[in-house]
């Protein structure tokens, strides 16, 4: 048995928004408010990468943004390599990289304008920038169109950029929220590829996604999330207890959420 | 981590300055629409009261030498047709028909004998002298009034007893200080006020509803740069964008007033004011830029969409523009505390100054008072940066 050493742990998180009207309408309740993140706790290892899967509206974005510090849980914290995200906002920010969808770049510069801009956000030292971003341009090919506007790249070439970019500061755990959304296989596979990259260098990675494949190929653990709750949360082989990862999820789901799927 | 301050302070003003559009609408339009706007305001002025070239042609029977001298005067602009009695009644038909001729005067045969001649208190009828007009045609009714005036003017010069300010001497002692420093005092402060409203609105809203819209100002905040950081090196760069657009407004506006002003023009020059005048305007004006681009950024940094941005500043437009008004309206007033209002404040200052009233103590209560503001404003920016109710709100 390896010795782990744990680098974040999520003690009970819990976020609930309030529902504008229009909300209420659209989700089809008559509840002021929803509990998105429900009491979450989990903990991840230095040096793995960690999946949560969930279906639509899970939580899994929210959970990942309250880790990210871009909002505030209600109650509960969680710690990264120490940091609480409540109380110390700002060094989590230093030891992250975070990516989502809805974080994006602006349309009117080049990766390469933006990828300083945020290196100096980020107070990397010039010459380390440099040398990283040559490093991190060459491993995504971005130097093709490191001088194009973002707003003429097509999506994967943003997905590119926008990666290089969550990592100008080199941070020691990342955060990517369905890195494969929206891309297709080629690209895809040059982002799973570069996932388990940045665990062969040490760096820890957490993921959210709802496709099983993506959590199979380059996972070590799971946690499962349903109605803002933590289902289940162990290593790929326990939770696909024989079966495929697909099959064990919607047992998982049923025994949940009840009835059949 | 004061590099954050510059950093975003750099990505702003390459944002607006490579966009041509973007300078395009914001420097250099507004400046040419001044400028041919307000001279083309002032020609048209200018023309109404010179009433244009035309001439009146007038048709006259029996026209005495004396009026006839007068008529034939440059600026009278009269073209006077000597008519027989014969001829009346066929220039009263075309006068009907509004052709050929303006006006029609008829005197009496030998009326300069008959007006010399002439008691006014003997109580015979006096010397009579007729004018056939056609009012439906606004260049006949003219030609008519302008008639009367001549004539009345003749009259009462023949009765002379006195006169005023006929000599060349310049009688009306206003200098082009005076003149400059009640036209300036009036207008310029509240059009420096839309300048700068108008000039940093679209960019200051674009900055943040627009980065809000877009999803970009998350990736911003995702970074260790501090909020407040990243709020001062907003409104550093939009400040900057909006005096160097409102700089250009105001140069065309002082290069236009003159040709705004028409008859007065050459009373009328930016060259009356110091350098000190100047720099004190430039001082109110860098304060007044900042309070109105924090305004403008809180009201803005609510709205998740540009258009929503659009209608949440519409009470700030509306209060500059009250502030602009306050300017035209009376002196400055004295009491200090009114100098707190932003503004206000920089309007009445402006007044002051453009007016030669400069009152220093209430100018360095504007400056300190519109640097706190904007203090202030840096402030709630920040705590908005960090609410996720207000940056990330579906
Ligand atoms: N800012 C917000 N205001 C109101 N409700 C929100 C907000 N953000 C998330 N929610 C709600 O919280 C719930 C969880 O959303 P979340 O985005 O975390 O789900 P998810 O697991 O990422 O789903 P998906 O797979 O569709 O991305 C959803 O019901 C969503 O509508
Ligand atoms: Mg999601």
């Amino acid at each position: 048995m390896f010795f782990t050493e744990t680098i974040l742990t999520a003690d009970k998180l819990t976020k609930t928004f309030k529902l504008s009207a229009k909300q209420q309408r659209l989700e089809k309740t008559k509840n002021k408010t929803i509990t998105a993140v429900d009491g979450l706790s989990f903990s991840v290892n230095e040096g793995e990468i960690f999946g949560l899967l969930g279906p639509n509206g899970a939580g899994k974005t929210t959970t990942l943004r309250l880790l990210a510090t871009l909002i505030r849980p209600d109650s509960g914290d969680a710690f990264i390599k120490g940091f609480s995200i409540v109380k110390e906002p700002e060094k989590v920010r230093e030891n992250i990289g975070f990516l989502t969808s809805d974080l994006r770049l602006e349309d009117f510069f080049t990766p390469n304008y933006l990828y300083d801009f945020f290196a100096r956000l980020h107070n990397v030292p010039e010459e380390i920038s440099a040398e990283r971003k040559k490093r991190l341009f060459d491993t995504f090919g971005i130097g093709d169109f490191a001088e194009v506007k973002v707003g003429n790249l097509s999506t994967g070439m943003k997905q590119k950029a926008s990666l290089a970019i969550s990592l100008v500061h080199d941070p020691s755990v990342i955060i990517f929220d369905e890195p494969t959304n929206g891309l297709d296989v080629i690209t895809a596979k040059v982002v799973t590829d570069f996932l388990k990259e940045l665990k062969r260098n040490g760096k820890t990675v957490i993921i959210s996604t709802h496709i099983f494949s993506l959590i199979e190929k380059v996972c070590d653990r799971v946690g499962v999330i349903i109605n803002g709750r933590m289902a289940v949360c162990d290593t790929i082989q326990n939770v696909a207890d024989g079966k495929s990862l697909e099959d064990s999820f919607f047992d998982i789901y049923s025994e949940r959420v009840g009835g059949e799927v | 981590m004061k590099s954050a301050v510059f950093a975003v302070f750099k990505k702003e003003l390459k944002r607006f300055f490579s966009d041509r559009r973007m300078v395009i609408t914001t420097l250099l339009l507004p400046g040419l629409l001044i400028f041919v706007m307000y001279n083309f305001m002032g020609n048209a002025v200018t023309n109404m009261i010179d009433g244009g070239e035309e001439k009146y042609v007038i048709n006259a029977v029996n026209i005495p030498k004396s009026i006839k001298m007068i008529t034939e005067q440059e600026q009278i602009g009269f073209e006077i047709n000597e008519t027989d009695i014969s001829e009346l009644q066929a220039v009263k038909d075309s006068l009907k028909d509004g052709e050929e001729c303006d006006a029609c005067v008829v005197f009496p045969e030998d009326f300069d004998t008959a007006v010399s001649r002439y008691d006014s208190h003997s109580g015979e009828k006096a010397p009579e002298i007729k004018i056939y007009y056609n009012s439906s045609s606004a260049q006949s009714a003219a030609a008519y009034q302008t008639l009367i005036s001549m004539l009345d003017m003749y009259e009462s010069s023949m009765i002379n007893k006195f006169d005023i300010n006929t000599g060349n001497e310049v009688y009306d002692l206003v200098d082009n200080k005076d003149m400059t420093g009640q036209v300036f005092s009036m207008l310029l402060p509240m059009l420096l006020m839309m300048f700068l409203y108008s000039s940093c609105v679209s960019v200051v809203v674009e900055a943040i509803a627009g980065e809000k819209e877009r999803g970009t100002i998350a990736t911003m905040l995702v970074t260790p740069a501090k909020r407040s950081h990243i709020a001062i090196g907003k409104i550093a760069s939009l400040s900057l964008i909006a005096l160097l657009s409102a700089s250009i407004s105001t140069v065309c506006t002082i290069a236009s007033l003159p040709a705004l002003m028409g008859a007065e023009s050459e009373m009328i020059s930016g060259g009356v004011y110091g350098i000190k005048d100047y720099l004190l305007t430039a001082l109110i004006i860098l304060s007044t830029v900042l309070v109105m681009i924090s305004l403008i950024l809180i009201a803005s940094a609510f709205a998740s969409s540009v258009k929503e941005a659009q209608t949440y500043i519409i009470p700030i437009m509306i209060i500059v523009l009250a502030a602009g008004i306050s300017g035209m309206f009376g002196n400055p007033p004295d009491r200090s505390a009114l100098y707190l209002i932003p503004l206000y404040n920089s309007v009445q200052c402006m007044s002051g100054i453009f007016s030669f009233n400069i009152n220093y103590a209430n100018i360095v209560i504007t400056v300190i008072s519109n640097t706190v503001y904007t203090g202030l404003g840096i402030v709630i920016l920040t705590r908005l940066f960090n609410s996720e109710r207000v940056m990330f709100s579906k």
